[in-house]
């Protein structure tokens, strides 16, 4: 589904070389998880992939399939990439002020929908919608009828995140450090989320510093970064590894 | 004193190719069209002018030079947070009419090139094609050429119609209430106004009467170097209610032009009036060149008790905006709202806000001001809340924020309180946000392409103000911020 090929990047306006040449391969209906010490290039990789202008991508190439079409997404706005099915679940949600969270994910589901010669939806249907997702996800929130993440807890934050992409459905689904922050409870509901919308047609590249996660969202392959580069990529076993024994036996 | 510096928002460069791009400002059209005008120049004798062509009773001319008379000795203003080049009072001309204004009942013979003018405005006159729901009075540069819907409005007793008309047929309101909430003496431009107002618009809405219809003037500044100096007088009788809208264009010319209004409201026992404006007069090209100076004089005064006035503006355009739509909280229990969107672009300066003077007992007042500053303007709040020693248990919320996009603006916050009164109750709140990078990639990482982002943040942001205009209004007002917006982010 989608191919990093000798991935580097720096920071816009700033030459210091983050990634040093990615190269990962995610096949529909896998779970890919990374991890990695802070500052190995983790939510670089993720803001690249969702089209942040903030980085630069110096060389190399994202592919991504989508109906048999394969186009290299680099070049494509962050809104573009969202409407071919890229989406990325923030680690730090931004608000909206003023805006209610039902019609931010209206307009974002409508766009999407607009982009694939769909109909778009009407308030009314799309409150139905909504709901659906909510009820799948087990949210009664009422989050949704306040401003996008204002006053918005931790837990409701990565929540909503969760509940955009069930709205949005997304093939391809990055998670940059969604656990950052959250208890436990809510990580089990995020986790349960991801788990209800994955499916055989969509994949998962879920970015995380803890193992914790990874037992709730439980990957098909873990790959360790360090420095800007994937230095190791094994099955599950792996962040148990790290678990028990840090990162630096990996580094040395 | 609140400016953005090192944050890293957009690079300048991208500001500066995208401002090339933003779609030019559509109303700069001018009408070719024979028109009668006075020669440039103020004293005396122009005042006698324009009431001899107004064919006016002596005491209107007689308050005129009282309040030429007044005005000579005072002097212009100096303490906004503007500057602005001298204005030569002697190269304006005060009245400029088009020759063949039409008869009062027969607008759809009126000189087909006005009729096309409102009609590119999106301001049909014309019996076919007026807008339905709302009465309009159309003011071209110095005078009204026509109101719509009047005989439907007669029927309830309600009179809208130009204050020309209204000190030829109502002499006896107009003598009644004109200057009763703004005096002559009021301030430097007021007094100008008061002087050689040419027109402008006036309701008069009887005991119980809820007007059927919005009621609406639009002015148009066509001719160059002219003044527009219309006033506006509006009385709501006992019990009644009125929503009045007010839209504003001119074309673009490398001069100032100077508009200085005055509108009046009055309010008795339980009466309403909802006076809302989207002010869009040409701005200015991008270097600061031309474009309207908006000085003008707003006042409501809710005389009787339960009355209520309520100002919502949107200014989005003049190259300077200078006004503070007011109310004088008379009446005890009387209630006065201010809520205002200004948003300035380019090299706009916005000095604008509101007073609040609370006199009667149980008073109470609502401040929300919005501020959108780009490119290199400069955006300021000025607000009076005062309370006097007779407020006995009065209220004002107050609360002013302000959104800076582009790190060359700037927005500024000048709130005046005046408690006199123990029992007052005040709240203030205030804020200064920006539009940041962080905010619009997550709007587009969604599916929303960068203008839906910055108009969807802009409307959140002044929701609270948009909320409180007439539905057509409101839609007019996001799409004219969505315009102005265009391409200053990204």
């Amino acid at each position: 589904m989608i191919e990093i090929k000798n991935l580097h990047a720096h920071v816009e306006g700033d030459g210091t070389e983050i990634l040093k040449g990615i190269d990962l391969t995610i096949n529909a209906g896998e779970i890919h998880a990374i991890m990695g010490p802070n500052g190995s290039g983790k939510s670089t990789l993720s803001k690249i992939i969702a089209g942040n202008p903030e980085y630069e991508v110096t060389e190399g190439s994202i592919v991504f399939e989508r109906d048999f079409k394969k186009i290299d997404i680099l070049e494509l706005e962050p809104e573009e990439r969202a409407r071919m099915g890229i989406f990325m679940a923030f680690q730090y949600p931004v608000e909206v002020p003023g805006v209610t969270t039902s019609l931010f994910l209206r307009t974002a589901f409508n766009e999407v929908c607009k982009a694939h010669g769909v109909d778009e939806m009407d308030a009314l249907d799309f409150n139905e919608y909504l709901k659906s997702k909510m009820a799948m996800l087990d949210m009664d929130d009422k989050f949704i009828n306040r401003p996008v993440n204002v006053d918005f807890s931790g837990g409701e934050k990565k929540r909503n995140e969760i509940l955009q992409m069930a709205v949005l459905n997304p093939m391809f689904n990055v998670l940059d450090e969604t656990d950052s922050g959250l208890d436990i409870d809510s990580m089990r509901i995020v986790a349960d989320g991801v788990n209800k919308l994955k499916n055989d047609n969509n994949a998962f590249l879920v970015i995380t510093h803890y193992q914790r996660l990874l037992n709730y969202i439980v990957p098909d392959y873990v790959h360790i970064l360090h420095d800007g580069k994937i230095i190791r990529s094994e099955g599950k076993e792996l962040a148990l590894q790290v678990e028990e024994k840090g990162y630096d036996w990996l580094l040395s | 004193m609140i400016k953005p510096s090192d944050e890293k928002i957009l690079n300048e460069k991208t500001i500066e190719e995208n401002q090339l791009s933003r779609r030019e400002y559509q109303y700069g059209f001018t009408t070719d069209i024979e028109m009668d005008r006075i020669p440039k120049g103020l004293n005396e004798e122009t005042i006698r002018l324009i009431s001899e062509k107004k064919n006016e009773p002596e005491w209107m001319l007689e308050w005129r030079l009282k309040a030429y008379k007044h005005w000579l000795t005072l002097k212009e203003p100096t303490w906004p947070n503007f500057e602005y080049g001298p204005i030569d009072y002697q190269g304006i001309s005060y009245y400029t009419a088009p020759k063949n204004k039409p008869k009062l009942d027969s607008l759809d013979d009126a000189d087909p090139e006005l009729i096309k003018t409102f009609e590119r405005l999106g301001i049909p006159l014309t019996e076919q094609k007026r807008l339905a729901g709302v009465a309009v009075d159309a003011v071209f540069d110095s005078v009204s050429v026509g109101t719509t819907h009047t005989k439907e409005l007669e029927k309830v007793g309600v009179i809208f119609c130009s204050i020309s008309e209204a000190i030829q047929n109502h002499p006896e309101l107009v003598k009644k209430y004109l200057g009763a909430v703004v005096p002559y003496s009021d301030n430097f431009f007021a007094a100008l106004n008061s002087a050689v107002f040419s027109d402008g618009s006036f309701c008069y809405i009887p005991k119980g009467v809820t007007c059927p219809l919005e009621l609406s003037t639009y002015f148009r500044i066509n001719a160059a170097e002219s003044g527009q100096f219309e006033r506006t007088l509006i009385i709501a009788e006992e019990g009644s209610y009125v929503s009045y809208l007010e839209g504003c264009t001119a074309p673009m010319r490398d001069e100032n032009q100077l508009h200085a209004a005055v509108v009046e409201i009055l309010t008795l026992d339980n009466a309403e009036v909802k006076y809302s404006t989207v002010q869009n007069w040409y701005a200015g090209d991008k270097e600061g060149k031309g474009g309207v100076y908006n000085f003008v004089t707003k006042r409501g005064k809710c005389e009787g008790a339960n009355s209520k006035i309520s100002w919502t503006q949107v200014e989005a355009g003049s190259a300077i905006t200078w006004k503070y739509p007011s109310v004088i909280l008379k009446g005890d229990n009387s209630i006065g709202e201010f809520y205002s969107v200004a948003l300035t672009s380019h090299k706009m300066e916005a000095d604008t806000g509101t007073k609040m003077i609370h006199i009667g007992k149980n008073t109470s007042s609502t401040i929300v001001s919005k501020g959108i500053s780009t490119d290199e303007s400069n955006n300021s709040y000025r607000g009076l809340v005062k309370f006097l020693p007779s407020a006995e248990n009065s209220r004002n919320y107050s609360q002013c924020d302000s959104m800076l996009v582009g790190n060359k603006c700037s927005a500024n916050t000048f709130p005046y309180i005046e408690a006199n009164n123990p029992t007052a109750t005040l709240e203030h709140e205030a804020s200064t946000s920006k539009i940041n990078a962080e905010q619009l990639f997550y709007l587009t990482s969604r599916g929303l392409d960068l203008e839906q982002a910055i108009s969807l943040v802009i409307n959140g942001f002044c929701k609270e103000v948009f909320k409180e205009l007439p539905l057509e209004f409101a839609t007019e007002a996001v799409k004219l911020l969505e315009m102005k917006l265009e391409g200053s982010v990204g």
